[in-house]
């Protein structure tokens, strides 16, 4: 019994170093990569630099032009992201506090989106008559409209856990709605607004099929779209693409480790009986 | 207190408004064009009834191919996140050793873009180049190499190989956090009644699950309905059309200035997406009550 005991708990633990060891070879492959000749690069190995070539990195962001995609990809992220948490976050609490038919449907209205899937080309139509079509402005609002169901969705449910005696008081005391939302409200609403950044920043970042329909000058591209041409450009070229690969995923890694609670709670929100 | 004065229904209406011209009218017209002959050639936009959808089903066998391919890919990748993700949660609830290292790598590559995952793993993947073939040779079993992203045979699996490595994390720790929040007092008694981890599992930790798995398969379902970023990087639907799903089909046509098609094939992906996850949460629902 003792033994069969130890036997699984090996197996388990082999079992689990197996998986992580086929998450992590690919992306240590990609780092080791981004450091090595071009010669050395051409087969991808995990075998370790003769010589580390740093300077791989800054021929990266000049052939590549990633200073400007980077701009324009932290731009877009991070506009987006302040437009969903203000919108999703002011449509929740009223939907959320005042339950009433009309509010119903303009809930269930918003988040039947997030199964819906994007019709590109007849947005292409809206955009074209709205003249947002390949404009900074443009882009930023698509993945504005298209986080929002998501977004409203967590944060209702997080509304739902606030007393609402609060509110009451606030209103004796004289508050009107807006400094209701804003003085009242709004600061208890950091935990999911957190999440809200942390999951909308890195989705918008993450991008790609948005930019390719919607974007067609180089000069508007988000990282995503310029790793892709890049590597059109530099296919045999592993090393250079790999330092691109490299550079476009640390804003996002560090989002990620600096958001991680945020971004399991936002994830588990809805899906998971407390 | 006055509900609708204290709470403003105006409140909404940015996201409303927003939602509405971006999301919902896109939609609607992208109905309207479905039966029109809309393309990049002419101006002229006139209505051609159910032309679009004859060609669709009856006209042209590859949109067929591009519909099978699609179920196909959901189905698959559906049923191997949601399994792999439950024996992994299950695996990291049991006490191993560094089980939240293993957590954490095991989520990290869902933080990444699937552009990124797919460029990875074009490298990877590489006939003569890559890694895995490489690996395979080194250890004696390279007769098991082979062109995984070029050969009719093999693409498909691998495309949805790839996309199981980026999404199984998800899964996992939603499932994780699920499991967590079972009391370990049903465990106990089940344990005095002489259940073993077999009967535990299927006794207590799925049953509580399941509202956690439905809502995982919804989400799976309707992303791989709608997949498109890591097969148009990966394969961009080749060779022939082998890895081709309805949004690449889609982007293809857009390229093409066949819009009127285009948009045809999107409002049967919608159609198809709402009508599986209405049914979905259905049928899962229903087997809620226990």
């Amino acid at each position: 019994m003792k033994t069969n005991k130890v036997i699984m708990q090996v197996v388990q633990n082999v079992i689990a170093w197996m998986v992580s060891l086929t998450v992590l070879i690919p992306l240590v492959v990609i780092f080791i990569s981004s450091f090595k000749t071009e010669a050395e690069s051409y087969t991808l190995t995990l075998g370790l630099p003769k010589k580390w070539m740093f300077e791989n990195y800054s021929v990266v962001v000049e052939r590549g032009k990633l200073l400007g995609s980077f701009f324009n990809s932290f731009t877009y992220a991070s506009i987006s992201t302040l437009i969903i948490v203000v919108l999703s976050t002011l449509a929740a609490f009223v939907l959320a506090r005042n339950k009433n038919k009309r509010n119903k449907i303009i809930y269930y209205f918003l988040v039947l989106g997030i199964a819906m899937p994007v019709n590109y080309i007849s947005l292409m139509k809206v955009l074209q008559f709205t003249h947002l079509i390949n404009t900074r402005i443009g882009i930023i609002l698509i993945y504005a409209a298209f986080a929002l169901p998501i977004s409203v969705f967590i944060s209702y449910g997080f509304i739902d856990t606030i007393p609402r005696e609060l509110d009451e008081a606030a209103i004796i005391d004289g508050c009107t709605p807006s400094s209701l939302y804003f003085k009242i409200v709004f600061p208890l609403l950091k935990p999911i607004i957190a999440t809200l950044f942390v999951l909308n920043f890195m989705s918008t970042w993450n991008d790609f099929t948005m930019a390719i329909y919607f974007l067609n000058e180089s000069s508007k591209w988000p990282m995503t779209l310029a790793v892709y041409n890049f590597f059109g450009q530099y296919s045999t070229q592993w090393n250079l693409v790999c330092a691109d690969i490299v550079l476009t995923c640390i804003p996002v890694l560090i989002v990620f480790i600096l958001g991680q609670k945020y971004i399991v709670s936002g994830m588990t929100s809805g899906s998971v009986k407390e | 207190m006055d509900r609708n004065k204290t709470y403003p229904w105006y409140f909404a209406s940015g996201a409303l408004l927003l939602f509405f011209i971006l999301c919902f009218i896109p939609s609607v017209i992208g109905v309207f064009y479905s039966f029109t002959d809309w393309n990049s050639f002419s101006d002229k936009v006139s209505f051609v009834g159910f032309d679009n959808f004859k060609t669709i089903f009856i006209g042209d066998k590859s949109y067929l191919t591009f519909i099978g391919n699609t179920v196909y890919f959901t189905v698959f990748t559906t049923a191997l996140k949601t399994i792999l993700g439950l024996i992994f949660a299950l695996l990291f609830t049991r006490g191993i050793k560094l089980a939240n290292f293993h957590r954490m790598v095991i989520f990290s590559p869902q933080v990444l873009s699937y552009l990124i995952v797919g460029l990875v793993f074009k490298g990877m993947l590489h006939p003569s180049t890559g890694f895995l073939n490489i690996f395979l040779d080194k250890i004696g079993l390279d007769f098991l190499s082979n062109d995984w992203l070029g050969s009719i045979k093999y693409a498909f699996p691998a495309v949805m190989a790839v996309d199981t490595w980026k999404g199984v994390g998800y899964g996992m720790v939603i499932f994780i956090a699920g499991i967590q929040g079972i009391p370990e007092s049903y465990y106990e008694a089940a344990s005095l009644d002489g259940a073993g981890f077999m009967q535990k599992t299927l006794k207590i930790t799925l049953p509580l699950l399941m509202p956690t798995l439905i809502m995982t398969t919804v989400l799976n379902v309707t992303y791989g309905l709608r997949v498109f970023d890591i097969i148009y990087v990966l394969t961009n639907g080749g060779p022939g059309y082998a890895t081709d799903v309805m949004n690449t089909a889609v982007f293809k046509e857009f390229s093409r200035g066949n819009y009127a098609v285009g948009t045809a094939l999107s409002t049967l992906l919608a159609v198809f997406t709402m009508a599986i996850s209405y049914f979905i949460l259905k049928a899962l629902n229903k087997k809620e009550e226990y």
